[in-house]
């Protein structure tokens, strides 16, 4: 009963994101401010673990092709639907949770905790509209943080696999075009699409309807944390079952 | 002026608010007083429409809050200020656009208009050097005059004040109470002001509205409250050593 009752103020909340709007000229400096907080400022995290990521995959990859019978080009095909598939959308929200997550859960949470978010009630202001719907414009951005995540592994995995002695530079790049499916990118970008607006709205929900002070912010963010991931797995075996079988 | 009829509020089955009946006069700084617990921020929070009373009216110059529709609610609302305990200063805003917050939110004027607005309020609380400074940067002390410079900014019709002067010097709280008396008298508006300073009542008490368990057990003026036999309002204002003194020093004739 617990669980459902939050889930209801869940999507009670979501109908307070998008409705009496804040004004334009004010949101669209938020949204701004939302870009370079949530988007610009993980680009660093996630070109460094999609380099290494990637790297690993093809290490190992190529570490398990013991049979010489095994083309060293599935080296290339293996990385690549890893990084496509799996690692660079549900992989790196699954970090994003921790990351943007708790930045949006500690925010909002110190603004509950200060005061902030009453004294926009007061004002008149819908407080939710203004805080949570720039997260939502801004992580729609994601999509490309997540196509650089993909390029940047995939980069890792040739580098690891060329330069490490595993794969010549003409198999990994026979392999990366073998049997491509441009659907797959599709599903990837889908997944991430929800991925992003999970990844903005749990945590600002964790935030804005927490109670208490400091100790409870952390409770929040790292509650927020548990159940972005939890929400995010689910959903990605929801939709791999819909998208892909 | 604001009247209050028979108000009742209460959470999870526990009556906090047991049929407040009062008015709080234009032009005057009213003051909500009482131990902790007594139901003093949740009749400040009806008052402010963040919380809605079970039953009875707040009326705000003849417009009853429940007779409102949403949109009259939040034009209503737009002609509140509010100075909460701790500022509620935006963390990531300097002063200068914490104040200009509320122009940006709710007029189209041009930015020229709105600094102008903005450095007319800071030097009238006194604050014209700390425009481009964060909440964080600043004093307490700042920080309320920050907060009262941010509610006044768009001439409310209606300013409250939620322990105003709690966690300063007493010297700097004299001077928050006098800032909000002179601009309740200046603006000709409708102050209510929740404390429970007795320095406070002694300075800018002109109604002071007593509650105790969620009653309204006394109400009065500043001059009125020291010469009470109630013995819940003499309990409270006597819980002070200084007061006690004094009152002991009259009795002896000192």
């Amino acid at each position: 009963m617990f669980y459902l009752d939050d889930i209801g103020r869940y999507f009670l909340m979501l109908k307070g994101v998008f409705s009496r709007m804040t004004k334009g000229s004010v949101l669209r400096n938020l949204i701004f401010k939302e870009i370079d907080d949530l988007i610009i400022g993980s680009l660093g995290i996630t070109v460094f673990l999609a380099f290494f990521i990637g790297a690993v995959v093809a290490i190992q990859t190529a570490l398990n092709l013991t049979n010489p019978l095994i083309p060293k080009k599935l080296i290339a095909f293996a990385s690549r639907q890893s990084v496509i598939l799996e690692f660079a959308p549900t992989f790196l929200s699954v970090i994003m949770a921790g990351k943007v997550g708790s930045f949006i859960t500690s925010s909002i949470g110190t603004m509950r905790v200060t005061e902030q978010i009453d004294a926009l009630e007061v004002m008149g202001i819908n407080s939710l509209n203004y805080l949570v719907f720039p997260k939502v414009i801004a992580m729609f951005m994601y999509p490309f943080v997540i196509a650089i995540a993909m390029f940047v592994g995939i980069f890792g995995a040739y580098a690891a696999g060329v330069y490490g002695g595993f794969v010549s530079s003409a198999d990994f790049l026979t392999g990366l075009r073998e049997e491509f499916i441009p659907y797959h990118l599709t599903y990837a970008f889908m997944k991430t699409f929800l991925f992003a607006f999970l990844l903005a709205t749990i945590p600002s929900f964790h935030g804005y309807y927490m109670k208490g002070g400091a100790l409870e912010v952390g409770k929040a963010s790292t509650s927020a944390f548990v159940w972005t991931t939890v929400v995010i797995i689910i959903s990605n075996y929801v939709l791999t079952q819909l998208l892909l079988s | 002026m604001i009247e209050v009829t028979n108000l009742h509020k209460g959470f999870n089955g526990e009556e906090i608010l047991k049929g407040i009946t009062t008015t709080f006069d234009r032009g005057m700084t009213n003051l909500i007083i009482g131990t902790s617990g007594s139901g003093k921020t949740v009749f400040l929070k009806c008052l402010l429409g963040l919380f809605t009373p079970e039953t009875g009216a707040i009326c705000y110059d003849g417009a009853t809050y429940s007779e409102l529709n949403e949109q009259q609610q939040r034009d209503l609302r737009e002609r509140m200020g509010m100075v909460f305990q701790g500022s509620a200063l935006f963390d990531s805003m300097t002063v200068e656009e914490n104040v200009m917050f509320p122009l940006m939110m709710f007029t189209k004027q041009k930015k020229e208009e709105m600094l102008e607005r903005v450095h007319e309020v800071l030097k009238r609380v006194n604050l014209e050097n700390a425009e481009k400074k964060l909440p964080s940067e600043i004093s307490g002390g700042m920080q309320k005059r920050v907060a009262i410079a941010r509610a006044i900014v768009t001439r409310p019709k209606y300013l409250f004040c939620d322990e105003p002067n709690s966690g300063l010097d007493p010297r700097t709280a004299i001077v928050i109470d006098n800032l909000i008396k002179e601009i309740t008298e200046e603006y000709d508006i409708t102050t209510v002001i929740n404390t429970h300073d007795m320095n406070s009542v002694m300075e800018i008490g002109e109604k002071i509205v007593f509650l105790k368990n969620g009653f309204l057990e006394w109400e009065g003026d500043k001059t009125q409250i020291f010469k009470t036999d109630n013995k819940a309002v003499t309990d409270f204002v006597y819980s002070s050593n200084l007061f006690k003194k004094v009152r002991d020093a009259q009795i002896k004739g000192l």
